[in-house]
């Protein structure tokens, strides 16, 4: 069987083992869970995958309150009794307020596509077992109309989690797995050369060792992540700055370090570090 | 070589099964490995392993597996096919998976089981290869293997006694260690559902009821949300004869902390009994009075005891606590078990210690509060208690 292959595009830098979980749940056209820290490009890879395979994405963003059946369809009674009130429209054809949400979407569209399933952890602890038969049999009952909704295309399903809850074992053993490991220096470099091409060598280096040595500093709740470096970096350009030091007078820090804690914390390290010297 | 390196995940940790064995036969003859051992790895990996705590155990089998292997990933395709068609081995298998395999055949697991004998050499227990106890092998003692053989009990048990077919099967994991997730599942059937507080969401059936009454002039009703309206308390013995038992309980706490349908969990400690006072730290600091906190926490709270209530006897029936002379409660700590316990009709002990040693003092509490075991069975047990309403023995 033939499939197409994802290699990564120029705005997503992609490892080998990466890859080979993307292609490997291509083939098998099993879900792709992701996990990573936060910060990882974990949601930017399936706007990768879209973009490098040429595909639409759907994305559902999942929140606490979100429940299985709210990714298919929702049916708008308000609507309805609204049209029957007021003499609107074809009250009596239930199919008018029947609309398709993300996932029902993904089911009904005419070509294959990308539904990227965010943060799927968020939710009440059932909701991916809830989901397990939709993704399964990739097809759905309206209930209101007795409906089955099938997917003419398998899309290809991405899903997000942060390491925090952990998931039901029934559904981790349908989904090719992949945890994104935090991207070493070398790579972070390269990571960094693809939002700023521009950037100069000097600041490049420093701001990377910098921010390494802030991810080490003991005791943070919040370790920055690749998109604060970004970021950061961002906010240094914009203000000029062509060099950084590491010290309790970096500028920007806030965009690295977000709690007010972690800002204590650091200065304290900081501290600590210079009076030996002293 | 292939079927070996899934059972030395096994061996390590890695929950492999056949579910994964098909996909990897799949993915490689698709040619997903790109015929080389880096491709079999990465596509194994991304199969096998689904939580990233297993990374790790994957990396040192495969190391420890392929060590001085050559690129020989495209044999492994074959190997794998044939051994698809006929398993040799049955694990625990869910109904999919037993769907999946045919029975496998006792003469080959005997045979099998002989080779294993004479190449091991000592003691295994835990494992899923070797002959030993509570592994899932199909050969061994106290295993999960459905269809495995017995090896006898006896020292040196070569006698096996053969069990294969009948199912003397024990779900060893509900019975002895409780995961987070097990415990948050438990958990979750510990509510109650009312409706309170601020109408905002559509009430459908008495919308369609006031609009008729209405003669078709659209009313809109509006209802408050469901929300789960259960308050547990939750108290912890610490120290002591509780240290061994500090992983469980701790799992137990961080489970009930991100319940998120309890409507309010307060979380106190104590020390081997209850006296007049009880803590909110777990190094018995900022001492609540018990008479305090019942008048906060009306009867409808549901109690949840964590401890293993042994203790010396006149610890019970002394009014003063052991560890603390300056602390004289007026009443002994049974008195105040029994006090609680009648406060809250909904209560529940949770013991983490086998029921065989419930005896002495937690024979006497055990009069007070209805006991259960710490473990997933008895937690739902003490779960479906605390919901039934609470009916003394």
């Amino acid at each position: 069987m033939e499939f197409r292959r994802f290699r990564g595009t120029d705005q997503y830098l992609t490892s080998s083992a990466l890859e080979s979980a993307v292609n490997c749940a291509l083939a098998l056209e099993r879900p792709l869970l992701v996990r990573g820290e936060p910060g990882t490009g974990k949601t930017q890879l399936a706007e990768a995958i879209a973009s490098g395979l040429g595909l639409r994405l759907i994305h559902w963003p999942v929140k606490s309150t979100t429940r299985a059946q709210d990714g298919l369809y929702v049916y708008d009674t308000v609507q309805r009794l609204y049209d029957s009130r007021f003499g609107e429209g074809d009250v009596k054809d239930i199919r008018r307020y029947i609309k398709y949400v993300p996932l029902g979407n993904a089911f009904a569209a005419p070509d294959r596509l990308v539904l990227l399933i965010d943060e799927i952890d968020k939710a009440d602890l059932e909701f991916p077992n809830d989901l397990l038969h939709e993704l399964d049999r990739m097809r759905f009952v309206v209930n209101e109309t007795g409906d089955e909704i099938v997917a003419r295309q398998r899309p290809v399903v991405v899903i997000t989690s942060n390491a925090e809850k952990e998931l039901p074992d029934a559904f981790l053993r349908r989904c090719v797995f992949h945890f994104i490991e935090f991207p070493d220096k070398e790579l972070m470099a390269r990571i960094v050369r693809v939002h700023h091409p521009d950037l100069e060598r000097q600041l490049l280096d420093q701001a990377i060792k910098a921010f390494y040595a802030i991810r080490d500093t003991e005791g943070l709740r919040k370790r920055p992540s690749t998109s604060e470096l970004i970021d950061w970096i961002a906010v240094l350009r914009r203000a000029g700055i062509a060099s950084v030091e590491l010290d309790a007078g970096t500028p920007f820090l806030g965009a690295l370090l977000k709690r007010e804690q972690d800002l204590i914390a650091f200065a304290e390290a900081a501290n600590r570090g210079r009076r030996p010297r002293a | 070589m292939f079927v070996e390196f899934l059972y030395e995940l096994r061996d390590r940790g890695v929950k492999v099964g056949p579910q994964e064995a098909m996909s990897i036969a799949q993915a490689l003859r698709l040619g997903l490995h790109k015929g080389t051992l880096d491709g079999f790895y990465e596509t194994a990996r991304a199969l096998c392993v689904h939580r990233e705590q297993d990374l790790d155990a994957f990396d040192r089998a495969f190391a420890h597996h392929f060590r001085g292997v050559p690129d020989e990933a495209i044999a492994l395709t074959e190997e794998l096919m044939e051994w698809l068609q006929q398993p040799k081995s049955r694990r625990e298998l869910t109904e999919l998976e037993q769907q999946l395999l045919q029975r496998m055949d006792l003469d080959q697991v005997r045979q099998q089981m002989r080779e294993r004998l004479a190449q091991q050499r000592q003691r295994h227990d835990r494992g899923n290869r070797w002959v030993g106890t509570a592994g899932t092998s199909p050969h061994g003692s106290g295993g999960t293997n459905l269809a495995g053989i017995k090896v006898g009990d006896a020292p040196g048990g070569r006698g096996a006694l053969e069990v294969a077919g009948e199912r003397h099967f024990k779900d060893l994991r509900s019975d002895v260690t409780l995961d987070t997730r097990q415990i948050e599942v438990a958990l979750r059937r510990l509510r109650a559902f009312v409706r309170e507080g601020a109408e905002e969401e559509l009430d459908i059936e008495g919308t369609i009821d006031k609009t008729a009454r209405n003669a078709g002039e659209l009313e809109l009703k509006l209802r408050p949300p469901r929300r789960s309206n259960l308050r547990v308390l939750l108290l912890l013995d610490v120290g002591g004869s509780m240290d061994p038992h500090a992983d469980v309980c701790e799992r137990l706490f961080s489970a009930a902390r991100r319940a998120t349908h309890f409507k309010e969990l307060r979380t106190l400690y104590f020390h081997n009994c209850i006296y007049g006072r009880v803590y909110e730290r777990a190094s018995l600091m900022r001492g609540i009075d018990v008479l305090h906190l019942l008048q906060d926490c009306d009867p409808s709270w549901r109690l949840i005891v964590v401890g293993d209530a042994l203790m010396s006897p006149w610890e019970l029936q002394s009014a003063g606590s052991r560890w603390s002379w300056t602390e004289d409660s007026g009443a002994p700590g049974i008195a105040w078990l029994a006090h609680l316990a009648q406060h809250f009709p909904h209560s529940a002990w949770l013991n983490p210690e086998r029921e065989i040693s419930w005896y002495g003092t937690a024979e006497i509490i055990r009069r007070v509060f209805p006991m259960y075991r710490l473990t997933q069975d008895g937690l739902l047990e003490a779960v479906h208690h605390l919901m039934r309403g609470g009916a003394r023995r």
